[in-house]
């Protein structure tokens, strides 16, 4: 299929609908509502439904519903949205469906900014709700990769009947970028016998739940949680690597922080320094076993991010202490520059390349 | 030998968790019998809610959801909208419809979802121990309320019927109560009258039946019939508040 441009926060409407996705439940918010009036535009078209909730509580409970009945079913919101959101996925991931949750962050905490950031790292990937849960987080750093983190999210979902998040900051959702629908690569997805479809007299009723009174068989639903976790830890770890055996310092961003990581890196390789990059994709799975290729004698980790430093707990956990960890971030809606990143690594350098 | 009475093939054979006298356990005889006689159980989908009617899921024999605190609306509304030719109702008790639920059960009702709601409001959170409802008639004590609900610090209790059946997308708005065999039979015709909304397409459609907790209310199962209807009727009145013209 050839390429067409198209703004990061449609890109995902036309991808989830590329990849099945016929129902949309959500609440206005910026800056990601391009996203839901993309949806009412065209899921109408496709017989699909488009349904504006009245509150983003109410919307991922329709989102809780909708995955039940078995169908592939998106939301999305912004920070402040997502908050609200957490009591649905929590009871999503408790009661095993599958869905893709949309948070095109913006700056916080409370009402915050509407400018981009990276400050629901956190809450994403350590689980905003109650309960030892996980969510799939994908970081995409281009419109191209959100379309197809997009597709194959659906697939994840529900390969692990877990819900998956895209993470992204309002600066991926709204650049124009040109991209390509492409099939994912093809998994084996379980039939959804256990949706509520009426039992149509043909079978026992199915349930839909997240409670277990009896506190010896939540232990074991919990024990079967963290086996699917396992698995998705060993199958579905996805990062980006650029020079790190040979670098004298590493730069560990993801999103859109690590497209302006690149930028300072190239300036850096002309002026002769040798800087490498992690860049994960999959922000839980975490990477961590990518650190361990890392130059033995690298001179130190740089984790940029667009917050005050959350990804950097996982930088710690992955270098294990081998590698001095440094941090650089920008914060409120403000996005770091190319220079002051150049100006960190130089300070790690300490003079001598 | 000839059959006088079965028991619906709408509730499973599971023996519920209600208290003795508890109304809970009538009302779900009236569901399950009225999704089998209107041919729709094999073709339901239930939305159980937070409070003592949790596990619901158990004791309804169709598909079942068990939604959040108060957002069974919502869940139902998910499940409709994706699947338009199957029956589904909620069951939610006061606590959750009128409390924390208030804004999913005014938009689902807003928006006409064709769904139906059994609203089973005992004035009290029955199943964490009798604190205070917003439903909690004035001076009726509640482990939350130990000097009796004051008007003064927390307003007079909210009529949900009412003020569901100001809505145009609420088609069916009746308050009934089972305290006796003729109040059954009528909360049985509400019961199913409500469904056939649904069944024909019209809009949203609501019962809200007036039940008994004696065990947090503190009387026997007999004296609770008495205090319902000595206590609640006056504050709640019974009957139709809203029917689709057809229908009636
Ligand atoms: C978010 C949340 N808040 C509070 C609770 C605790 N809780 C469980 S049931 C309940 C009240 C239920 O009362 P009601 O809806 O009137 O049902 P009843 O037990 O009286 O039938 C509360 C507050 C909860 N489970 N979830
Ligand atoms: S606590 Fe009250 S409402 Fe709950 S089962 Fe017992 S009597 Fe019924
Ligand atoms: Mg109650």
């Amino acid at each position: 299929m050839a390429k067409v441009l198209m703004k990061g926060n449609e890109a995902i409407g036309a991808a989830a609908i590329k990849a099945g996705c016929k129902y949309f439940f959500g609440y206005p918010i910026t800056p990601q509502s391009e996203l839901p009036e993309y949806m009412a535009r065209e899921l109408p078209k496709v017989g699909g439904v488009f349904l504006q909730a009245e509150s983003e509580i109410a919307a991922i409970n329709m989102v809780y519903g909708a995955a039940g009945a078995g169908v592939r079913v998106m939301t999305s919101s912004s920070s402040p949205g997502i908050s609200l959101k957490q009591e649905g996925i929590s009871y999503i991931a408790g009661a095993e469906l599958p869905c893709v949750i949309v948070n095109i962050m913006r700056g916080g905490p409370g009402l915050g900014s509407i400018q981009p950031s990276q400050t629901d790292y956190f809450q994403a990937t350590r689980g905003g709700g109650n309960g030892d849960y996980r969510l799939v987080v994908l970081a995409p750093a281009n419109v191209q990769e959100l379309v197809d983190l997009i597709i194959e999210g659906f697939d994840i979902a529900d390969q692990y009947r877990n819900p998956v998040m895209i993470l992204g900051d309002g600066m991926i959702g709204q650049m124009m970028e040109p991209v390509e629908f492409r099939e994912p690569k093809r998994r084996d997805l379980p039939e959804k016998d256990w949706a509520t479809t009426g039992t149509q007299g043909k079978r026992k009723p199915n349930i839909i739940n997240s409670l277990y009174l009896q506190p010896e068989e939540l232990e074991e639903h919990n024990k079967r949680l963290q086996a699917k976790y396992k698995a998705i830890m060993e199958n579905e770890v996805k990062v980006e690597s650029y020079n790190i055996e040979d670098a004298d310092v590493v730069i560990a961003a993801y999103g859109t922080t690590s497209r302006i990581a690149r930028t300072a890196i190239s300036q850096l390789e002309e002026e002769g320094y040798k800087v490498g990059l992690i860049r994960p994709i999959t922000l839980w799975p975490y990477p961590y076993d990518e650190f361990e290729k890392i130059n033995p004698n690298c001179k130190g980790i740089l984790t940029v991010e667009m917050n005050t430093g959350q990804m950097l707990d996982d930088v710690k956990i992955a270098v294990k202490g081998k590698h001095p960890v440094y941090f650089y971030g920008r914060t409120g809606g403000m996005v770091p520059t190319p220079n002051e990143i150049i100006e960190k690594v130089k300070e790690i350098y300490g003079g001598e390349k | 030998m000839a059959i006088v009475f079965k028991k619906t093939r709408g509730l499973t054979d599971v023996p519920t968790h209600y208290c003795p006298g508890c109304t809970h356990g009538i009302i779900h005889r009236l569901v399950g019998e009225a999704l089998e006689e209107l041919g729709v159980l094999d073709n339901a989908i239930g939305v159980a809610p937070v409070g003592c009617s949790v596990l619901a899921y158990k004791y309804f024999n169709c598909d079942m959801h068990e939604a959040a605190h108060g957002r069974a609306p919502a869940v139902a509304t998910g499940i409709k909208r994706v699947r338009p030719d199957n029956f589904v109702f909620t069951y939610q008790g006061d606590g959750d419809l009128a409390s924390i639920g208030t804004a999913e059960i005014v938009h689902a009702a807003h928006r006409g979802e064709k769904i139906s709601t059994i609203f089973v409001n005992n004035a009290i959170y029955g199943m964490t121990g009798g604190q205070m409802a917003p439903t909690t008639l004035v001076g009726q004590k509640a482990t939350t309320a130990p000097y009796g609900r004051d008007e003064a610090h927390c307003g007079k209790p909210i009529r949900m019927s009412e003020l569901l059946a100001t809505i145009d997308g609420a088609k069916f708005v009746e308050r009934v109560t089972v305290t006796s065999p003729a109040h059954v039979r009528k909360a049985k015709k509400a019961i199913m009258e409500c469904f056939k909304v649904q069944i024909e397409g019209k809009g949203f459609g609501i019962v809200e039946v007036l039940s008994t907790c004696p065990t947090n209310w503190g009387y026997t199962p007999e004296e609770s019939l008495r205090w319902l209807e000595e206590n609640m009727i006056p504050y709640y009145p019974l009957g139709n508040f809203k029917r689709p013209e057809e229908v009636e």
